[in-house]
């Protein structure tokens, strides 16, 4: 258990101690939620969606979570090439309880993260529906963080340097966001659209934050907390097995 | 009762199409300091990192302090500290930190921890220095500070891969008087590698030398010398290894560090 702890407590105290990285990483959602929620705002609720900022605000959330998530999975790269890893690789401990504590310590990150761009959406004018529903939020805000963070982990696992990371942004967390319902409503996509999304676990993830945020959803709430914990689970564990074949 | 800490016998691997360790046999005795030379390329690291359970050999055996790195990991991990040839510390971390961190990964009782930290950081002068960021620390401090973190868990073995790449002399001086300090007190085995074949002649007992895969010679620095009929250690590497030039790519640490000045990172 030590082990575990030590590799959260690591993970925590690198993301407080980078000051830039977590000013940095309230600068999109802070752009996201002025930029589309004010502009986007009149017609939105012209076309009969209601209030957008209500809308985005749960969307922007899983954004920020999305993106510190699979960042601070991919560290394994950085870790890698800086050498620390090395020094876990070494150690008489077995790979899983060490990826379990970084998976730990960066769903707790990316959970940090959303807890803060919710804070954010409070300043602007976002309220939730039901305060009672807090903690609700916060365990899809943790799945979705852990859910990234392992996926992350994972793709990390296979790569030797950051040549890939662009393409990973590009082709796989770009089109992730995008197509997860969080800046529009899935209802009435066009049906390849529809399916892409409906095999997206973060528009699951989404879903079920605005849920507990709003009280309305998209798909029913217990199958979006279903999808999101076995995803998260699945990840974990291939998460777990690639970090295991790492070979230095 | 076995004599030898380290047996490798006829070790292999290969990547891909290349092979970087060929067909490799050697011991290494409880106590001694035992030098692996070669030029770049020669396959030392890729050694090591079979020995230390980072990399599975194509074929042949390894035995660490008794135990198989294949299958018994944990085992072989326990028996040994080692200082990597590129740095392995955390530079988010303070000093105290990282020792503190890799106590707890090699199961260091609690209630010892605090004062093994505090006799080693003292040992390697750099108590006054504990609570001090990595980042801000010179390569020689960095270089001290990984070899008392190696020892925090009281390994039978250290494994010094270039240790001394990069520093200037005061700092090599003082680091492999170190090295000599702890294998006389303590009896520890070390196993090294380096670059600077004056240094490796002074500080070891034995030597072996590796070229382009596989073992070309074996012995003391003054059976190597005589064998080849050469005045210094370096003429016999030279004599061993040929005179051309051997060409490595940057590491890849090096490359990265690139990478992640571009990406604004570190």
């Amino acid at each position: 258990m030590e082990t575990i702890y030590v590799m959260w407590l690591r993970q925590l105290k690198r993301y407080w101690r980078s000051k830039p990285r977590m000013l940095g990483s309230l600068a999109q959602p802070i752009l996201f939620l002025v930029a589309l929620g004010f502009g986007f705002g009149p017609i939105f609720q012209k076309a009969g969606g209601g209030n957008y900022i209500e809308f985005l605000a749960p969307g922007i959330i899983a954004m920020s979570i999305l993106f510190t998530s699979v960042f601070t999975g991919i560290e394994v790269i950085w870790d890698r090439q800086f050498g620390f890893l090395k020094e876990t690789l070494v150690a008489p401990v077995t790979r899983t309880r060490i990826m379990i504590g970084r998976a730990l310590g960066g769903a707790t990150v990316g959970t940090l993260q959303g807890i803060v761009v919710f804070l954010i959406c409070l300043l602007i004018g976002f309220r939730p529906d039901n305060w009672l529903y807090l903690p609700f939020a916060l365990v899809f805000m943790f799945l979705i963080a852990l859910l990234f963070t392992t996926l992350g982990t994972a793709i990390a696992s296979r790569l030797n340097d950051m040549q890939a990371f662009p393409l990973i942004i590009n082709f796989l967390i770009m089109p992730v966001f995008f197509l997860s319902g969080a800046l529009f409503p899935l209802d009435g996509l066009p049906s390849a659209i529809n399916i892409i999304s409906s095999l997206n676990p973060l528009s699951y993830g989404v879903d079920g934050l605005r849920y507990a945020f709003t009280g309305v959803a998209h798909f029913p709430v217990i199958v979006s907390l279903s999808v999101v914990f076995l995803v998260a689970a699945a990840f974990t564990a291939l998460g777990a097995y690639m970090f295991s074949k790492i070979e230095i | 009762m076995v004599d030898n800490i380290i047996e490798v016998d006829k070790l292999v691997k290969k990547f891909g199409k290349i092979t970087a360790v060929d067909k490799v046999s050697f011991s290494v005795k409880k106590g001694e300091i035992f030098a692996f030379l070669g030029p770049n390329g020669a396959g030392k690291t890729t050694t090591i990192k079979m020995l230390t359970t980072l990399a599975h050999q194509t074929s042949g055996k390894i035995n660490v302090n008794g135990f198989d790195p294949l299958t018994q990991q944990a085992d072989v991990r326990e028996s040994f500290g080692i200082v990597f040839q590129d740095p392995s510390l955390d530079d988010e971390l303070t000093a105290y930190e990282n020792m503190e961190f890799h106590a707890i990964f090699y199961h260091v009782p609690k209630d010892v921890r605090k004062k093994r930290i505090e006799y080693l950081l003292k040992f390697v002068d750099l108590w006054n220095r504990k609570d001090d960021f990595v980042k801000t620390f010179s390569g020689g401090m960095k270089r001290r500070l990984e070899i008392a973190r190696a020892l925090t868990h009281h390994p039978k073995i250290l494994f010094l891969d270039e240790p001394t790449l990069g520093l200037d002399a005061q700092t090599r001086n003082h680091l492999w008087e170190y090295v000599m300090k702890l294998n006389k007190d303590e009896g520890m085995t070390v196993f090294l590698t380096t670059h600077y074949l004056e240094e490796a002649e002074k500080v070891s007992d034995r030597i072996a030398i590796i070229d382009h895969g596989k073992i070309v010679k074996q012995g003391t620095a003054s059976e190597i010398r005589k064998s080849t009929k050469s005045k210094t250690l370096e003429e016999a590497f030279l004599k061993l290894t040929g005179y051309k030039i051997r060409e490595e790519n940057n590491s890849s640490a090096e490359e990265f560090r690139q990478h992640a000045r571009v990406w604004g990172r570190r």
